[in-house]
């Protein structure tokens, strides 16, 4: 009987002896990365899903060029690069060593491959934009390929940094939706379709290997789940956490730390500008002045994010403050409804997406144009009914939506876009622009198509979206900033 | 032994009371958010507190009641329509192929978890209170078609219904004019009832967004907004959430009382 209790009384004390070693062996090498979207597949360079790149991008995918969390573009698999002096072609300088993580070499005959699949006639690529100016990509010898443009484009360096121009290999192409086989610091292990995919350390890597050696990515799309994963410590880091109302208490928790960065998301309150009665500019800029940004943002994000007047991001140099352009001011946007021969109002809808920037700002929006007498019909819709009828269908009065994408104000020159904005003008200032290289000019050109946009009311101009993620307190390295949707966790490590 | 009754009246008109008062009066604008004054606790300006738009609570509660009446009643109307004609019908003609149609159709219909269904219905329709009451009428047809039958069957064997047969009438018109007045009582007792699961489906359908859209205040729709900010407001989820459940309990315990009431059967035996 006493021998019974003693070993009673020893069993459990030994599992929790046990479970603390555990625990710090596993604290120290390992990390749960939680996020809201699972990725559709993991191939970055046939998707526009950026869960796709928040899972892969810089971990297990690398381009020529690389964006750091702070916006700047750096080397990447090419370690130098020569440009001609007319800008019409640059000679990239590859990484020596580089192998994927299938052990195959990368060299310049991936990059051929990589950029000339992703400008074919028949490529998936989400951005072909991107890679729309090449005409030529020459293999010089294994580290060295030469690509040739069309016309100068000051932003190419920029272009390859982003996520769908990461470098893959022939030999892993077929399988890369369910198998990406990339250079990075992490390499990929398994997915779990609906709960998780696990990256670990490559041991093989090229360059500063990474300090983890295990990263589990899980996927939890409820706000409410995703409070619960944080607070029960189920989660070392929740990457663009769903509800920023929950924040104060991480902030106030001394477990957790609370990451507030910015992010390339301008939310916009889109007009369809075919659309009557937004075809009128009056009416366009009737809705601006109704609206209360500062309500909008302590409303519907709790006070998080950056009041916008243009389409760019506040963080960038080549800003304008162009707030002031559209003021909340409803006396001046019933005299201008009025002049629109609308003195009564109107009724339109308003597509709501679900995040809560859209949802809840859609529900004071809709409160603030009721003020002037537009009566705004709410219709909330999933993402996928609104890529149906709102972006593909152009079948809407009004939508709001982040832009995540950087630097994408050229959107504006494309009169098939959703909300079907059609200048010439603006059209001819973004293709001045693309051939630009000087970067003051490019600095004046972006001033004025900002400035454009403003002044033609396009869409309602909202707020820059913030990045925000909670992490465990020992959680280092994170980027708190979102130049571009990415999860890096190259240089992330554990405090201690 | 009518405390059910009473307390179960008193509830219920407590409700009926706040939905028929806010069409002339509510103590703010239900939809004016005045965001400074966001998430307050009930104090003497709101006396339910404000929400995450500083919305006037109590305002919305009393719109909300109106919104949540206004489904269950029209959804128990559409339920009571169409299902108490086709019991009339099933048990004027039992055991014909008529019967067998419409008793195998509401086993069908009875089939299908009702909210589930609920749900299909207003996502291929669109979400709406319009749909929500069409889709939780639909519910509501098997229940009195099957109560109906049952009640009528048992009468169609009386003697009185047997002189109005001899007399000439019609099937139709005994069901209408004789069977229906005698299963009244049953039908009064079972829309209460449903109209209390009317209520706690409209809540539901609303919690998932597929009721009353944005910016008409629903009860559902107030706990799933207020599903993130629980840790920090619970009066968000705790007003509406005693809303629905005060309601759903005042319309059962007058449904019991009813029964007690109007039952002859059980009046004789405590008699």
């Amino acid at each position: 009987m006493t021998h019974l209790q003693t070993r009673r009384r020893v069993g459990p004390a030994l599992a929790i002896c046990a479970s603390m070693i555990a625990g710090q062996a596993l604290a120290q090498d390992d990390i749960i990365v939680a996020m809201q979207l699972e990725p559709p597949h993991l191939d970055p360079t046939s998707a526009a899903a950026g869960a796709i790149d928040s899972v892969l991008y810089s971990n297990v995918f690398e381009g020529l060029t690389r964006f750091m969390g702070d916006g700047s573009v750096v080397p990447g698999l090419a370690k130098t690069w020569d440009i001609s002096e007319d800008g019409l072609t640059y000679t990239f300088h590859l990484q020596d060593g580089v192998t994927f993580h299938d052990g195959t070499v990368m060299d310049a005959a991936d990059v051929k491959f990589t950029l000339d699949r992703a400008r074919a006639e028949d490529s998936v690529n989400a951005q072909k934009a991107l890679f729309a100016g090449i005409t030529d990509v020459m293999v010089v010898d294994p580290l060295t390929v030469k690509v040739t443009l069309d016309k100068p484009n000051g932003s190419f360096l920029f272009n390859m940094a982003w996520g769908d121009a990461v470098i893959v290999a022939p030999d892993s192409i077929d399988d890369i939706k369910q198998k990406p086989v990339g250079t990075g610091a992490f390499k990929f292990v398994e997915w779990s379709a609906g709960d998780k995919i696990v990256i670990e350390k490559n041991p093989d890597y090229w360059g500063t290997p990474a300090i983890l050696d295990k990263a589990t990515f899980k996927f939890i799309s409820d706000p409410t789940a995703a409070f619960a994963a944080v607070m029960a410590e189920d989660v070392d880091v929740f990457s663009g956490f769903p509800a920023p109302e929950n924040l104060p208490q991480f902030e106030a928790d001394p477990r957790f730390q609370v990451l507030v960065g910015s992010t390339e998301g301008e939310t916009i309150l889109s007009a369809n500008n075919k659309q009557a009665p937004f075809d009128n500019v009056k009416v366009r800029q009737a809705v601006a002045h109704a609206i209360d940004r500062q309500a909008i943002i302590d409303g519907a994000m709790f006070g998080y994010g950056t009041p916008i007047g243009t389409h760019f991001a506040p963080h960038n140099p080549a800003y304008v403050d162009l707030t002031g352009n559209s003021a909340f001011d409803p006396e001046m946007s019933k005299k201008l409804l009025a002049e629109a021969g609308l003195a009564d109002g109107f009724e339109t809808t308003l597509h709501l997406p679900p995040p809560s920037y859209a949802r809840r700002g859609g529900e004071i929006i809709a409160a603030q144009l009721a003020q002037v007498g537009i009566k705004a019909e709410i219709i909330n819709v999933e993402w996928a009914q609104w890529l149906e009828t709102v972006f593909r269908g152009k079948n809407f009065g009004l939508t709001i939506v982040s832009h995540t994408e950087p630097m994408d104000i050229g959107i504006y020159a494309r009169p098939e876009y959703y909300f079907q904005y059609d200048n010439p003008a603006f059209q001819e200032l973004m293709t001045t622009l693309t051939a630009t290289t000087d970067p003051d000019q490019r600095t004046a050109l972006l001033k004025e198509a900002q400035t454009t946009i403003a002044n033609d009311y396009v869409n309602g101009y909202l707020f820059q979206l913030a990045a925000l993620s909670v992490a465990k307190a020992g959680v280092q390295g994170l980027w708190t900033n979102a130049p571009t949707q990415a999860t890096d966790l190259t240089a992330v490590s554990w405090d201690k | 032994m009518r405390r059910n009754l009473i307390l179960g009246g008193i509830l219920s008109s407590l409700v009926l009371l706040a939905a028929l008062i806010s069409f002339v009066w509510t103590p703010y604008d239900h939809a004016a958010m005045n965001i400074p004054d966001k998430l307050q606790i009930p104090n003497a300006q709101h006396w339910f507190g404000t929400d995450h738009f500083g919305r006037d609570m109590f305002s919305m509660i009393m719109v909300g009641a109106r919104t949540s009446l206004a489904v269950a009643l029209l959804a128990v109307g559409i339920g009571m329509g169409l299902g108490v004609p086709l019991g009339l019908a099933a048990a004027a003609r039992k055991g014909s192929w008529l019967d067998e149609l419409i008793m195998r159709g509401n086993d069908l219909v009875f089939a299908f978890p009702s909210l589930i269904i609920a749900i299909l219905i207003t996502a291929v329709f669109g979400a709406g209170a319009g749909n929500a009451i069409i889709a939780i009428g639909i519910f509501n047809i098997p229940v009195f078609a099957r109560i109906t039958r049952g009640g009528a069957l048992s009468l169609w064997e009386r003697e009185f219904i047997m002189a109005a047969r001899v007399a000439g009438k019609s099937s139709t018109r005994i069901s209408y004019e004789h069977i229906l007045p005698n299963v009244a009582n049953l039908l009064i007792v079972q829309g209460t009832i449903q109209f209390s699961l009317g209520i706690l489906a409209e809540a539901g359908l609303s919690y998932v967004g597929l009721g009353a859209q944005p910016p008409t205040p629903s009860w559902g729709r107030m706990l799933a907004d207020a599903q993130t900010m629980v840790s920090f407001a619970p009066h968000l989820a705790l007003i509406p959430g005693f809303a629905i459940i005060l309601t759903v309990l005042g319309l059962n315990l007058m449904g019991d009382g009813l029964r007690d009431w109007l039952d002859p059967r059980l009046r004789v035996r405590r008699a």
